[in-house]
């Protein structure tokens, strides 16, 4: 059944929580927002409010870290990595502190909200910082499997998800998933689709469209967005003449930049970039901003038949 | 009472010989912020060598009490006191400060012995230290959390969110203390930025607030922090008034020394009056 992926998050750190009194999650009076407000009320000791305040929300979930704990501060992906980046950069990163930073209702999840809302640019700032690992799970299913990992690991990471509930792209029973393994949902030799995050559902959607019109499609959930499974990438688009990314942020340093990188160096061919374009997006909700962009299973489909 | 730790050292006379060290760090990399070296030497001699439970024994235990540089740029003052505890030879730090691929960079770096947080970007610490705070609490531990602060970094937002929590949660745990030199590179604080009434703003904030008169005496500061482990309820900030460039008057209060090395005329100068400074402490012991 399909839910959102913050939901999810916050039942495997309820999860973890009742064993490990080390969990601790943190808000910046977005306990709400984040769905996180489960957990502050059944775990009140692991639970530290900071206030309208993300410098603070990441500098404490580093300190804390530091003398032991494992530390998931949860703030709107705008916020915690824009307005806490050198925080992320220097206290958690840098420092080399156990903290995971969940940034909740990522890409244009907040619709009409604007621009100030809109997380567009986290990929390519969380992403350049050494020691940062960055994932963008698809569904609640992966979610769950990618959460039951970070929460025992203790390296630094940011991970992003939508707002609302989100289609499933795997089910309770099947959803292979390997860490920092690209997961293959299909295979195919004409055209290759990496998506990651919300724009998984309609590669898949796309897939079985160009399917139909007699196109190979392979499609990779490449919710690893660092480090980058360049080895699963070469490999199923290896005999592909097309790559085409798909992903909720900007054109510039994100998923599309890093595929581009590797297959330019290592099996030179097209690569079309499907994102956000270089202005601010319209008001709408994630799926008006997604059609008006061709974010979509049809739009992707006619720009892989474009350019196959 | 005399400036002395338990084994004896005069450590108002060990913080001009560490001086010493720090010009002598200086000059080797070619580079430092030599003023605020100067002034926070007194406050880190007397936190390392009378306050803090912390060793090069218990430290990779974690179970100590803790320390955030704020003021990540006088790292070369921690580095002179953090030799003088045994983290690492003096002589290290002489060959390797600022050097292609050293550890010993101009910030504090989390890859030495007896660092624990890398800092450098100004109005990290507070925070951070509020996060240990309550890791510390939560963990049930005795462990204090100690951060120092320049004054001109305080006009950075973030000190002012870490106030804030501090107060909110009640860290008894945790002290501060500004170095107050009222000077940061362009001038005058109150010039460039103005901090005063600061006793009144961290009052404000609900805070316990010390205001230590005379911030490079070893007398006063130790009675400060000794306050400051006695207060329950509320975190403690200690307002040290120092002298940028402390120890001679080729530096003192210039806010062209922010970040100078000197040259031999200079250094033979600073030199003579470290010692005399030293000579002084120890008569004074």
């Amino acid at each position: 059944m399909a839910k959102a992926n913050k939901q999810v998050i916050c039942e495997v750190l309820m999860e973890a929580a009742k064993t490990d009194k080390d969990v601790v999650v943190l808000c910046s009076d977005s306990r709400g927002s984040a769905s996180a407000t489960p957990f502050a009320n059944a775990f009140p000791e692991q639970f530290v409010e900071v206030g309208i305040a993300e410098q603070d929300l990441v500098g404490i979930a580093a300190g804390m870290a530091h003398c032991g704990k494992r530390t998931f501060p949860m703030s709107p992906a705008c916020f915690i990595t824009a307005r806490s980046y050198e925080q992320c950069k220097v206290d958690v990163a840098y420092s080399h502190t156990n903290v995971k930073l969940i940034g909740i209702s990522g890409g244009v999840s907040y619709g009409a909200l604007g621009m100030s809302h809109h997380s567009a640019q986290d990929i390519a700032c969380m992403s350049s910082i050494p020691g940062m690992r960055v994932y963008l799970p698809s569904d609640c299913h992966q979610t769950k499997k990618l959460m039951e990992v970070l929460v025992k690991d203790n390296e630094p990471a940011y991970i992003r998800v939508g707002r609302n509930a989100v289609e499933d792209v795997y089910s309770e029973d099947n959803c292979p998933f390997t860490m920092d393994k690209a997961t293959v949902i299909t295979r195919g030799k004409d055209v290759t689709l990496v998506a990651a995050g919300e724009m998984v559902k309609p590669a898949v959607e796309a897939a079985k469209l160009l399917e139909a019109a007699g196109i190979s499609t392979a499609v990779l959930d490449m919710y690893c967005i660092k480090p980058l499974d360049s080895e699963t990438l070469l490999q199923e688009s290896a005999a592909s003449r097309l790559v085409v990314t798909i992903e909720e942020h900007s054109i510039f340093g994100g998923l599309g930049s890093m595929v581009a990188q590797v297959i330019g160096q290592h099996a030179p061919k097209k690569v079309v970039c499907l994102a956000l374009p270089d202005e601010p997006a319209p008001a709408g909700t994630s799926k008006e901003v997604f059609a008006y962009y061709g974010l979509t299973g049809e739009g992707i489909a006619a720009t892989v038949k474009q350019h196959l | 009472m005399p400036a002395t730790c338990d084994n004896g050292m005069n450590l108002q006379a060990l913080a001009y010989k560490l001086r010493k060290d720090v010009i002598n760090i200086i000059v080797s990399g070619k580079g430092g912020h030599i003023g605020g070296d100067m002034s926070i030497m007194d406050a880190l001699v007397t936190l390392y060598f009378k306050v803090m439970d912390v060793t090069p024994e218990n430290f990779a235990s974690g179970k100590h009490d803790h320390f955030v540089m704020s003021k990540g740029h006088s790292v070369e003052s921690l580095y002179a006191v953090l030799a003088e505890k045994g983290f690492f030879p003096l002589a290290q730090v002489l060959n390797e400060f600022s050097r292609f691929g050293s550890k010993f960079i101009g910030h504090p770096n989390n890859k030495l012995p007896g660092i624990e947080m890398n800092s450098g970007a100004l109005g990290h610490g507070l925070p951070v230290a509020v996060g240990m705070a309550l890791a510390c609490r939560m963990n049930n531990t005795n462990e204090r959390v100690y951060t120092f602060l320049g004054d001109g970094e305080l006009a950075e937002g973030s000190n002012w969110e870490g106030a804030m929590a501090a107060a909110n949660y009640h860290l008894d745990n945790l002290c501060a203390l500004i170095d107050r030199n009222r000077l940061q590179i362009s001038g005058c604080t109150e010039d460039v930025m103005a901090l005063e009434d600061l006793k009144a703003k961290w009052l404000a904030f609900g805070w316990h607030v010390i205001v230590v008169e005379d911030g490079n005496n070893i007398d006063e500061l130790t009675a400060a922090f000794e306050a400051a482990k006695a207060t329950s309820g509320k975190p403690t900030m200690l307002i040290a008034n120092t002298v940028k460039g402390k120890g001679s008057a080729v530096m003192e209060n210039k806010a062209g020394w922010h970040h100078h090395v000197p040259n031999e005329e200079e250094y033979q100068q600073i030199m003579r009056d470290l010692d005399a400074a030293y000579e002084e402490a120890l008569k004074n012991g």
